[in-house]
């Protein structure tokens, strides 16, 4: 479909197929003759700067090689070998921050290499061409590893548990696998139940067993598992969403960005989801950009995103904010929501506007009511530790060292319930890697 | 504006670019429209007696780099396959319709002397300015005897150039197959049977690739594949070589050259020229790009030579070929070391791996304080090879630069550790 949306030819509704092409591919994959000129391009550097921007270290001179030499499948395995989920991190990475932002062509040409194309062609032909799974795994341990979430992190840290020959059970809280791959990121990155076709291709490893429905705390306690398994590994993600904490919430209209994002991902006729007309998103990292653009491109008429610092303090990399520009959404700054206005359905919205204060922010005290029949609130998740007991936190996130064991030996953790870096499925991944490698160690294995 | 005119064996020519026998001069319709866009003058596709040969599907291989480059092609068609007489009929035709360009006349014939006299006459009375004899064709003709079978044998060469020579009074221009050890061979004998000037160089004998699948030289025919002709912008380095050899030959020196072999641009037309050549020809380039690439190779010329100060082909044509010397010519002493500007530099790290691992290990990486590396020249070990600034992707960033050591000029005959003392 590409950056600019379907809009509304006629004033009416869009369409059922005009929405449908606006959850169609953000960026199409690349045609060969773009992949020749994209591939072509990269200087093969040394030590590449690229490389060390990957939380995953992905050789990317070498797969980019690949790529020109014509050895695709090659190209798909020195990937896979670095990231099992390569293919959602050529369509969801925010390469703009990560290894197109240190491409040295940036410099040298003022537009870096396609890394994150050239990714998704290598590993979408792999996948395309049905080939066995590129990874076999050792002889078995005997060995038996629960792991929470299968989510990048989880399915992350399974896979390569697997090849090691341990065997895995997975408990998941939802009916299906892929955490935020699956619920969180916006369709149009994920077009055409990628994140499914990703996961079926993981498991295709063996050894792996996912119970669905089985939730922390609610279903399955940390106690019992480190007591049946030979080690954990927690990697549910954060789980809970931050509510605002003002009057109103509770009203109709008034709901969970997250939440939003996983109705979208789940349904697949979108003209059939309910959209407000004069929609207001507050927040200002990723998923509050998702979440404004998807509302934009079921047809929403008005979509503010309303965020209560700068552009420069966003969480939302320069490209998503401008993503929503060019988007049709209206980025509000420097405005706090005080309260929900209704009468049991959201009405409209009071903001305060802020600026800061010696590094502080602080209200003006100047208000502001802004019309709106949908809120959707983006202002960030938090781990519930209470079925964590005895895990040692930090920050609400959970203490980990450096092979990602926690403070309780033989359990591990990953993804964003830990402070490793962003919260990113390229980061999960590599989190799941580490604790992998750590939890090998631990049981003896070299 | 430079004079572009040129004149080879006695012909003039408004400029030095010529289209060379090959599929663009096979016919009327092609040569009137290279005329339209500006060409100086063509090599008609080689005739030969009739009955015309029969030529197969596919012709054609390339080369490419892996961008979208092609770098050269290989071919495997032969000479003219319509009747010498339609053929003869439209070089009268084209002849009539542009006066002021030059068509000249290439034609093989199996080696007996009759043959080729009858050929030469009977292309020669069409109205061409002169007849160019194809002794280089690498594919197909030599089976039968012709091509580079004829081009390879030095007695041959000067046979065939003799035995035209005897019949018309038009320049005769020698084509030269650098299917052979010693261009010079060759050369020698088109000047000794009376050539007014030897075009060179024709195509290479190659096999272009293969074809992975059927296992089986490309371009594919029905499951095999031969050798061909290859030409284009990798054959030039090869034919600057060959140009140059016969340009600084005393016995040859004086022989007129055509240059051909890669010719892509006005670049390369100049180098051609630098070493001696008096006239150019171009094939592949225009298969590639059509007729309208001659637009800039007379532009970009015209604007080199203005630069320069010459105001005629002539006035730089051979400067050059002084300088092309022996190695035992080169001064031991000269002295070069590679400089990198950090202030242009990407930092990608090429200059770097190029030379740790395949060189002198004379460029250091080293982390910078602004995250980045700096990459530094070794001077104690830095050979001057020039690799770092060849790999180096920025233009300029690496410079090679002359090391003022005083030392006199010396070669290796006269160099002290020659314990053998060469002097050859």
């Amino acid at each position: 479909m590409g950056e600019h949306p379907q809009i509304s030819k006629t004033g009416e509704n869009l369409t059922r197929d005009e929405i449908a092409a606006n959850f169609d591919d953000l960026h199409p994959p690349l045609n060969l003759a773009q992949v020749r000129v994209q591939s072509s391009r990269c200087l093969f550097c040394h030590d590449a700067p690229c490389v060390t921007a990957c939380p995953t270290s992905i050789d990317i001179p070498k797969f980019i090689r690949q790529i020109a030499t014509e050895n695709v499948t090659g190209a798909a395995r020195t990937i896979l070998s670095a990231n099992i989920m390569g293919g959602t991190c050529a369509r969801a990475c925010p390469t703009e921050i990560l290894c197109e932002q240190k491409c040295v062509l940036n410099v040298g040409e003022d537009e870096p290499i396609e890394i994150g194309a050239l990714q998704r062609h290598a590993v979408d032909h792999f996948m395309a061409e049905g080939r066995a799974h590129p990874f076999v795994r050792a002889a078995a341990t005997g060995k038996k590893i629960a792991i929470l979430g299968a989510g990048p992190a989880g399915l992350a840290c399974a896979h390569a548990l697997a090849i090691l020959g341990h065997d895995v059970e997975i408990f998941e809280a939802r009916k299906k696998p892929g955490g935020l791959n699956e619920y969180g990121l916006a369709a149009y990155k994920m077009a055409n139940d990628f994140a499914a076709q990703e996961t079926a291709f993981i498991l295709e490893i063996g050894g792996i067993t996912i119970h669905y429905e089985k939730a922390l705390g609610r279903d399955v306690t940390l106690g019992d598992l480190r007591a049946q398994f030979d080690a954990v590994f927690i990697g549910h993600g954060l789980g809970h969403s931050n509510q605002l904490g003002i009057d109103g919430e509770d009203q109709d209209g008034v709901l969970d960005a997250l939440e939003f994002i996983a109705q979208l991902r789940q349904t697949d006729d979108k003209s059939k989801i309910k959209i407000g007309q004069n929609i207001i998103v507050i927040g200002g990292g990723n998923t509050a950009i998702d979440a404004a653009v998807q509302a934009k491109r079921l047809g929403a008429n008005h979509v503010a995103l309303v965020y209560r610092r700068g552009a420069s303090q966003m969480g939302a990399t320069d490209w998503e904010q401008d993503l929503a520009r060019i988007n049709g959404v209206a980025v509000h700054l420097w405005a706090k929501p005080l309260r929900l206005n209704g009468e049991g359905q959201v009405q409209s919205v009071t903001f305060e506007t802020t600026r800061l204060e010696n590094g502080k922010l602080v209200g003006t005290g100047n208000t502001h009511e802004a019309q709106a029949d949908m809120v959707l609130k983006a202002v960030g998740q938090f781990l519930d530790d209470d079925a964590l007991g005895g895990l040692q936190t930090e920050r609400g996130k959970i203490l980990v060292d450096q092979y990602g064991q926690t403070s309780l030996p033989g359990t591990f953790a990953g993804g964003d319930c830990i402070a490793s870096g962003e919260d990113l499925t390229v980061q999960a991944v590599e989190d799941g890697k580490v604790a992998a490698a750590g939890i090998h160690a631990f049981l003896g294995g070299k | 504006m430079a004079d572009l005119g040129c004149a080879i064996a006695g012909i003039e020519s408004i400029n030095p670019f010529w289209l060379a026998s090959a599929p663009p001069t096979d016919k009327q319709y092609n040569v009137e429209r290279a005329f339209k866009a500006g060409w100086g003058g063509v090599v008609w596709k080689t005739l030969g007696l009739n009955p015309p040969v029969i030529n197969v599907t596919s012709r054609y291989g390339v080369h490419k780099d892996t961008a979208r480059g092609i770098l050269g092609i290989n071919n495997i068609e032969l000479i003219s396959d319509r009747a010498l007489e339609v053929n003869l009929r439209e070089i009268e035709q084209v002849r009539k319709n542009y006066p002021d360009r030059i068509v000249i006349g290439s034609m093989m014939a199996p080696v007996e002397e009759e043959l080729w006299k009858e050929l030469a006459i009977k292309i020669a009375n069409a109205g061409v300015h002169g007849i160019e004899l194809n002794l280089g064709c690498p594919h197909g003709m030599c089976e039968r005897g012709m091509g580079s079978a004829i081009g390879q044998v030095p007695q041959m060469v000067e046979d065939t150039t003799r035995w035209v020579r005897e019949v018309v009074d038009i320049p005769v221009f020698t084509k030269l197959t650098p299917n052979t050890t010693d261009i010079l061979l060759p050369a020698e004998a088109a000047m000794a049977g009376g050539a007014h000037a030897v075009s060179l160089i024709n195509t290479v004998n190659s096999i272009i690739g293969i074809d992975l699948d059927a296992m089986a030289p490309n371009p594919l025919l029905d499951g095999k594949g031969t050798h061909g002709g290859y030409c284009g912008s990798a054959v030039k380095p090869i034919a600057l070589h060959m140009v140059a050899e016969i340009a600084r030959n005393p016995a040859t020196k004086d022989l007129d050259i055509s240059a051909i072999g890669g010719i892509t641009t006005w670049r390369d037309a100049a180098e051609f020229i630098a070493l001696g050549a008096e006239a150019l020809q171009v094939c592949t380039a225009a298969m590639l790009y059509g007729f309208r690439i001659i637009e800039d190779l007379n532009d970009g010329l015209s604007d080199f030579m203005d630069e320069k100060g010459y105001r005629s082909i002539e006035d730089f044509c051979g400067l050059a070929v002084a300088n092309t010397v022996n190695w035992n010519d080169l001064n031991m002493n000269y002295d070069l070391k590679a400089s990198i500007d950090k202030d242009t530099c990407i930092e990608c790290g090429r200059c770097h791996i190029a030379c740790e691992d395949t060189s002198h290990q004379a460029i250091l990486m080293e982390a910078n304080a602004a995250g980045g590396r700096d990459f530094t020249v070794v001077d104690a070990e830095c050979v001057g090879c020039n690799l770092c600034q060849h790999v180096c992707p920025v233009p300029e960033c690496i410079t090679m630069n002359p090391v003022e050591n005083n030392l006199p000029h010396l070669t290796w005959p006269e160099h002290p550790k020659n314990t053998l003392q060469t002097t050859e």
